[in-house]
């Protein structure tokens, strides 16, 4: 028992981040028709951030004000390359097809791999310990408080998305643009400052996701982006992609399939699980779990 | 059109020969040009680069002492990124391209056997100074090692644990990818077992993981009294954190693979306290071959050489040991010296190697104390 409340909690830490990088995948989904593969670069991007950031500032000993501080600050970073990818890399192709903006999304995370390889150097950094890690003993398992702050963190960022995205007149426009983005143009909806939004919220919640996972695994490399953000990705499909309760969702069942089959199954399938869901997924429920089918109208 | 697009061909055809004749003059010199491949960047990078340290310290002095057959040595070094696909182009490009007469690499044995097959059917001899999986040297006649075995690296790890850290109940935790951690693992599970302990858990991770806590979670419910892990610095770091924060306190215990500055960064520097592991050779070594070398390489390169730095510079003097003798650089003449070297005098000890094209010498135990590698024992073969 003690032993299924652990992976219980392992998963579920490890989901909240899949499902925080997912909402940006599923908002850019929303609005612009398009898959942003550079996604899981700006969560690397993050985590390196942090690192620089606590390095900077000499944060060698945890602080829980100096976590908050890194924690704002990379959201600010982050959410600034993401702006500024969208304006020189997918605005100049806002008419083209949808497949040349997928190939670039595809170019700008390359790009942003390697250039990390070469500013930051290709081998892995440890990231400091920026939060106290406190061992929690619950039924006899053993809960890590950064565990439990990752999990809280993600959660609150979530809901500040909902409130954001449902009680703001910034929400309101996300909505409009992502239903009818022509529509939306002609009720005199600034579609440039929208977009901009989407990729502020985005890329802010992939960077916090950055600074959370290597909170939680503090070894970071340039190529560190890559498998959580397909498997982010996946989450974004599995909950239905454009549907925001449908990202965390998908996160966190990824994040819970991902750990139960390592721990009760076999290590290898670990990430052909992941794969797995998404083929099921699109050949049974190509629309996601919480996604609607739309009607195209003629 | 049709014309410019020939011209175009052309063109480029004839800068293609340029090209070709350029880079094939290039290694008619005087020098005689030893290859090396490296994973100088990557996630094992710290092995590639030491290794990379120790080989150029070594040909840097055989240079200084007038080179061999009157002729100066110069290594010409290919990153392989750490991966065993890129490690075939770099060995193709130092054979066919630069047209070494030795090859020197490289530190994990999943890259090594990517590069031996090559190297044996060009008939050109490869060292490896630090791959300890029994096959790279099966691979052919052209294949040295310098460095211990893993069964041997095993049996040491097996009585280590059993009458020094006095446990029996021991959980295992394998790189699925790696040859070199599987081997170990497989010598250690039959070695282990057959002197009366007990493998109680056994699971695998694939190197480049973060997210250990599964698996430690799946062994932590069987109690072990200490874990086995045969992998490499960057996953140990994040495996002992990982250990500890879920309540996993038993020692960890390892193998060479371990040796790096960075197995200790970070919050790993409390997590590996009191935990062991088996290397090459200990800094500690009081002998003033050792120490000699510790000093030199510091002044070079203002660090402390760990065992891959060890062993390179050995690697170094080996080959050219060889070619002293060999009193040509052809390549089946150094590798039949190669094979006649009897106690050999290296900074790792005194080196033989075997028929198998193995050399044979003792391994030493070092406990981590406070981030630091500190002498426990030496166990002979």
């Amino acid at each position: 028992m003690s032993e299924f409340i652990q992976q219980l909690i392992n998963g579920l830490s490890l989901g909240s981040i899949y499902a925080l990088i997912a909402l940006g995948y599923t908002m850019v989904y929303g609005i612009l028709k398009f898959i942003n593969f550079a996604h899981g670069e700006i969560f690397m991007l993050g985590a390196f951030s942090g690192f620089y950031l606590s390095r900077t500032l000499g944060v060698d000993q945890p602080d829980i004000v100096m976590a908050l501080v890194i924690l704002v600050f990379t959201m600010c970073i982050t959410s600034a390359i993401g702006v500024i990818i969208e304006k020189l890399a997918y605005k100049p192709l806002r008419n083209s097809s949808k497949l040349t903006v997928l190939i670039t999304a595809i170019g700008v995370s390359l790009f942003l791999q390697y250039s990390g390889q070469l500013i930051f150097g290709a081998d892995p950094k440890s990231f400091p310990t920026i939060i106290e890690n406190i061992g929690f003993n619950i039924f006899g398992a053993t809960i890590g408080s950064n565990q439990i702050v990752v999990l809280i963190s993600a959660l609150l960022l979530m809901l500040v998305l909902r409130f954001i995205v449902k009680n703001t007149k910034m929400g309101i426009a996300i909505r409009a643009v992502s239903n009818n983005l022509t529509a939306a143009s002609l009720m005199g909806i600034n579609i440039n400052n929208v977009i901009s939004f989407t990729f502020v919220i985005g890329s802010s919640l992939a960077g916090a996701a950055g600074i959370l996972y290597s909170i939680n695994y503090p070894s970071i490399d340039p190529l560190m982006g890559l498998l959580p953000g397909l498997k982010a990705f996946i989450a974004a499909v599995l909950g239905g992609i454009g549907n925001f309760p449908g990202a965390s969702v998908g996160g966190l069942i990824i994040g819970l399939v991902e750990t139960f089959t390592v721990g009760y199954i076999s290590p290898t399938y670990r990430d052909a699980i992941a794969f797995a869901i998404l083929i099921i997924i699109l050949l049974v429920k190509p629309t996601g779990l919480f996604g609607k089918k739309e009607i195209e109208k003629v | 059109m049709k014309n410019l697009l020939f011209n175009l061909f052309f063109l480029s055809f004839t800068a293609f020969l340029v090209f070709c004749f350029n880079s094939c003059n290039k290694s008619g010199g005087n020098e005689i040009l030893i290859g090396e491949y490296a994973s100088l960047t990557g996630s094992e990078a710290t092995f590639g680069q030491s290794s990379h340290n120790g080989l150029e310290l070594a040909i840097e002095e055989i240079n200084k002492n007038g080179g061999i057959l009157g002729r100066q040595l110069k290594l010409i070094t290919e990153d392989n990124q750490g991966k065993p696909s890129e490690t075939q182009t770099v060995v193709q490009k130092l054979i066919n391209r630069d047209k070494v007469i030795a090859v020197i690499g490289e530190v994990a044995s999943s890259r090594s056997k990517a590069g031996a097959p090559i190297c044996q059917s060009s008939k050109i001899p490869m060292i490896t100074p630090a791959s300890t999986n029994p096959e790279v040297t099966s691979i052919g006649d052209y294949i040295f090692r310098i460095c211990f075995i893993d069964p041997f690296q095993a049996t040491v790890m097996s009585k280590f644990a059993l009458n020094s850290m006095k446990v029996k109940k021991v959980a295992v935790l394998i790189d699925q990818k790696n040859a070199y951690s599987t081997g170990l693992a497989d010598n250690f599970r039959k070695v282990f077992t057959e002197m009366g302990g007990e493998i109680v858990e056994e699971q695998k991770y694939s190197a480049g993981d973060k997210d250990f806590k599964a698996q430690l979670t799946a062994i932590k419910a069987k109690n072990p009294e200490a874990i086995f892990i045969p992998g490499y610095y960057t996953d140990v770091n994040l495996i002992s954190i990982q250990a500890r924060e879920i309540g996993l306190t038993c020692p960890l215990f390892g193998s060479d693979g371990w040796e790096s500055e960075k197995l200790t960064e970070g919050k790993a520097k409390d997590a590996l306290e009191g935990c062991f592991f088996s290397t090459h050779v200990s800094a500690d070594d009081p002998s003033p071959i050792v120490q000699n070398f510790i000093k030199k390489y510091q002044e070079k390169y203002k660090s402390k050489p760990d065992a891959m730095a060890f062993l390179a510079y050995d690697a170094g003097l080996i080959l050219s040991e060889a070619i002293k003798r060999a009193g040509d650089t052809n390549g089946e003449k150094i590798k039949n010296e190669l094979g006649k070297i009897k106690d050999f005098q290296g900074v790792t000890g005194l080196i033989t190697i075997n028929d198998q094209r193995n050399a044979v010498k003792p391994a030493v135990v070092l406990e981590i104390k406070d981030g630091k590698f500190v002498y426990k024992e030496t166990i002979a073969p």
